[in-house]
């Protein structure tokens, strides 16, 4: 029973994380049908500024908690800077083109974002600061960390958040619009592009989130862990079903118990194997996935 | 006034934007921090003149696009007239296959190798321009295929000594096997998805390449392969290399020859039916999950087969030459070059391959060029390098009308 509460938690934190990168794409994907393919590099570029300014204040001498918060809120304003700015290079010349082409471009931007932080930082992974402090867990220790049980919150927190400002503020209000209909929404007075820079900086920020919190809890990061965290959190978001919030979240925590059990009680050698093989049934079996609504196609 | 005034704002926003990660370095166990703010000034300039240049062209783009559909963008390019008057390609491509001929006569073995690396590439980029660019289905796993093909070879030598012209064909079998397999389920998927499948697909492959010690040998990978052979001869190395250059000379060709005529067949144009409209082309009684699937099976054949050859080029093979990043390069080939031409493709394949040998400190900075230029091709140039063309046919109109009376 140990063994499956120390799995059952170990999933529960993983799937926070998936569920913090997997509400970004959810969200763009909503709103602009895209899939952002650089929105795993987002999340490594805010690991990465949050290791860079942690290192600058340690050598400064801050204290742990200052260095935290300084160190997490550089990481969300420079993540959603380069969600932005990504946005309007590569996505927005591209709206009314054949679907291929922003798919490419986004891919491009991928392998761009990846290979510039190599060049700029370092190909070697690199050491992560514990930021997060001890908590007193008493007999909860044996079962996760504090690190965890911080992720748990952080995801807790932002995600409730979110769901607040999207229901009861007019900006949310503009953004559901958007997603239900663009055209009609800009009729209506709602300014489109404002929207969707919108919903990259708050994806991207959410995500800078995840990257900060989980290269704290894993203690090392490189410029290729975007990669398989992204391809995670969108089979996440596929799984609860692309465009809805709460099915992204619970997609993130089903992924992560997923793979949190099939590692503890199977095998460790094909961690990845698994979520890959549950996207693939997902989409064969059920491709609007838990919570989403069946697609209409349209001529 | 107001273009400088961007300009600089796009400057200071860039300097802004990559301030953390290009001018900070730290090292964590010494705690020594690194300052480098000379790269501030490179990324201010830079921007500064991307923002001109980058506005430029999307205005010069814009024009293009008004000209076009106000009908006077029928102008054709160089290359079009080149390609379409016979007296004019015909001693062109004589004079290609020619000195393709001769090359191994006055190359180095070194500059042979290369050689045959990049042919084996543009084979994988003609073969992938099948799926991606003809059909329009975006597959991200390619180089999974690729290794399939390459295994097959490996482990069929290793343990039961088959040589080279026996398993080619039975890679390229495997190749489309492995594409039916995969393409059976997914490909009622919308592009997007299928995309993100085909690169799970691909990781999925390598993984249990990796994992599964007993079959594959793990991630060492296995070692030994025999080169092809000729009439039995056993061949020196430098010999069997430039018998390696004739055979992907003549897979070139042979690839070249069937995409050509698959293009311009019934199936080819029905591919391109569907990358245009899936509804459409349904309703003119086009079978999607058929063509879709020719598509997929055709494509991965080339990769099997090229995975049999590279196999035995190498000699060896290991998981980690089948990365996501070899299905990358091996998009950005077709993508550059122009999806869906002939010429844009092995054109694509042969700059990619051999522009990084020429200029070596290039190398470094290769992934991430390559990257920008997949982004500003689409947003620039969506048809690439070279465009496409279509097979034109026209009726002779005085006996049509002869035939009417």
């Amino acid at each position: 029973m140990d063994y499956f509460f120390e799995l059952f938690f170990s999933g529960l934190t993983r799937g926070s994380i998936y569920a913090l990168i997997a509400v970004g794409y959810t969200m763009v994907y909503g709103i602009i049908e895209l899939i952002n393919f650089a929105h795993g590099e987002i999340y490594m570029i805010g690991a990465f500024t949050a290791l860079v300014v942690a290192g600058v204040l340690t050598a400064l001498g801050f204290p742990a908690l200052a260095i935290l918060a300084i160190a997490l809120a550089a990481a969300i304003v420079w993540s959603a800077a380069y969600g932005f700015t990504v946005e309007k290079i590569a996505y927005k010349p591209l709206r009314g083109a054949p679907r291929l082409s922003p798919l490419i471009s986004a891919i491009g931007m991928s392998i761009f974002l990846q290979n510039y932080v190599m060049l700029a930082q370092t190909p070697d992974f690199l050491p992560f600061p514990r930021l997060m402090p001890e908590l007193p867990l008493g007999p909860l220790q044996s079962y996760i960390g504090s690190s965890g049980v911080f992720i748990i919150l952080a995801t807790a927190v932002s995600c409730a958040g979110l769901t607040l400002f999207i229901k009861f503020t007019r900006m949310g209000k503009a953004m559901r619009a958007t997603a239900q209909n663009s055209k009609m929404a800009m009729l209506v007075g709602v300014n489109v592009d404002r929207v969707i820079s919108l919903t990259f900086i708050i994806g991207s920020a959410l995500a800078a989130v995840g990257g900060v919190l989980i290269a704290s809890h894993v203690g090392q990061i490189n410029f290729m862990i975007g990669f398989l965290a992204g391809l995670k959190a969108f089979t996440a978001a596929v799984l609860g079903g692309i465009g809805s919030i709460p099915g992204a979240m619970l997609g993130g925590l089903v992924l992560g118990w997923t793979e949190s059990f099939a590692t503890g009680y199977v095998s460790s050698d094909y961690e990845d194997v698994f979520a890959f093989l549950l996207l693939v049934l997902i989409l064969i079996f059920r491709p609007s996935g838990i919570l989403g609504k069946p697609p209409t196609q349209k001529v | 006034m107001d273009q400088f005034k961007r300009a600089i704002i796009t400057s200071v926003w860039f300097m802004f934007l990559t301030f953390p990660l290009m001018v900070i370095r730290v090292n964590t166990i010494e705690k020594v921090v690194q300052w480098r703010f000379m790269n501030m000034l490179y990324v201010g300039v830079g921007a500064f003149i991307f923002s001109y240049v980058w506005r430029y062209l999307l205005s010069k783009r814009q024009v293009g696009e008004q000209q076009e559909e106000a009908g006077a963008g029928g102008k054709a390019g160089f290359l079009h007239r080149l390609s379409s008057d016979r007296r004019v390609y015909a001693p062109v491509l004589a004079g290609i296959l020619v000195a393709a001929a001769c090359f191994p006569l006055v190359g180095t073995m070194y500059q042979v190798n290369i050689m045959i690396t990049a042919l084996i590439y543009v084979v994988l980029a003609l073969g992938l321009n099948i799926v991606v660019g003809l059909s329009g289905l975006l597959v991200l796993g390619y180089a999974a295929f690729y290794a399939v093909g390459a295994y097959t070879y490996a482990l069929l030598n290793h343990h039961f000594g088959l040589g080279f012209w026996t398993v080619l064909p039975i890679g390229a079998g495997l190749g489309a096997f492995f594409g039916i397999l995969l393409g059976t389920p997914v490909l009622r998927l919308r592009g997007d998805y299928l995309a993100i499948v085909t690169l799970g697909f691909g990781e999925i492959v390598r993984l249990v390449l990796e994992n599964w010690g007993e079959v594959t040998q793990g991630p060492s990978g296995v070692s030994g392969i025999s080169r092809p052979s000729l009439l039995g001869m056993k061949l020196s190395v430098s010999d069997s290399t430039v018998y390696m250059y004739y055979i992907m000379i003549g897979l070139v060709l042979l690839t070249i020859f069937v995409v050509n005529r698959l293009k311009n067949s019934r199936i080819g144009r029905a591919w391109m039916a569907l990358r245009e409209d899936e509804i459409a082309c349904q309703a003119m009684g086009i079978d999607k999950t058929k063509t879709k699937l020719t598509a997929f099976a055709l494509g991965a054949a080339w990769a099997g087969l090229m995975g049999v050859v590279f196999a035995g080029k190498t000699v060896f093979v290991n998981p980690a030459s089948f990365t996501f990043l070899e299905s990358a390069m091996i998009l950005a080939m077709v993508v550059l070059g122009g999806m869906g031409s002939i010429v844009g493709v092995v054109l694509g394949a042969l700059v990619l391959i051999l522009l990084p040998e020429f200029l070596r400190d290039f190398s470094l900075y290769r992934m991430l060029i390559f990257g920008a230029a997949m982004v500003v091709v689409m947003v620039l140039r969506p048809q690439g390098l070279v465009t496409g063309q279509r097979q034109k046919y026209r009726v002779k109109v005085k006996e049509a009308v002869a035939a009417h009376e």
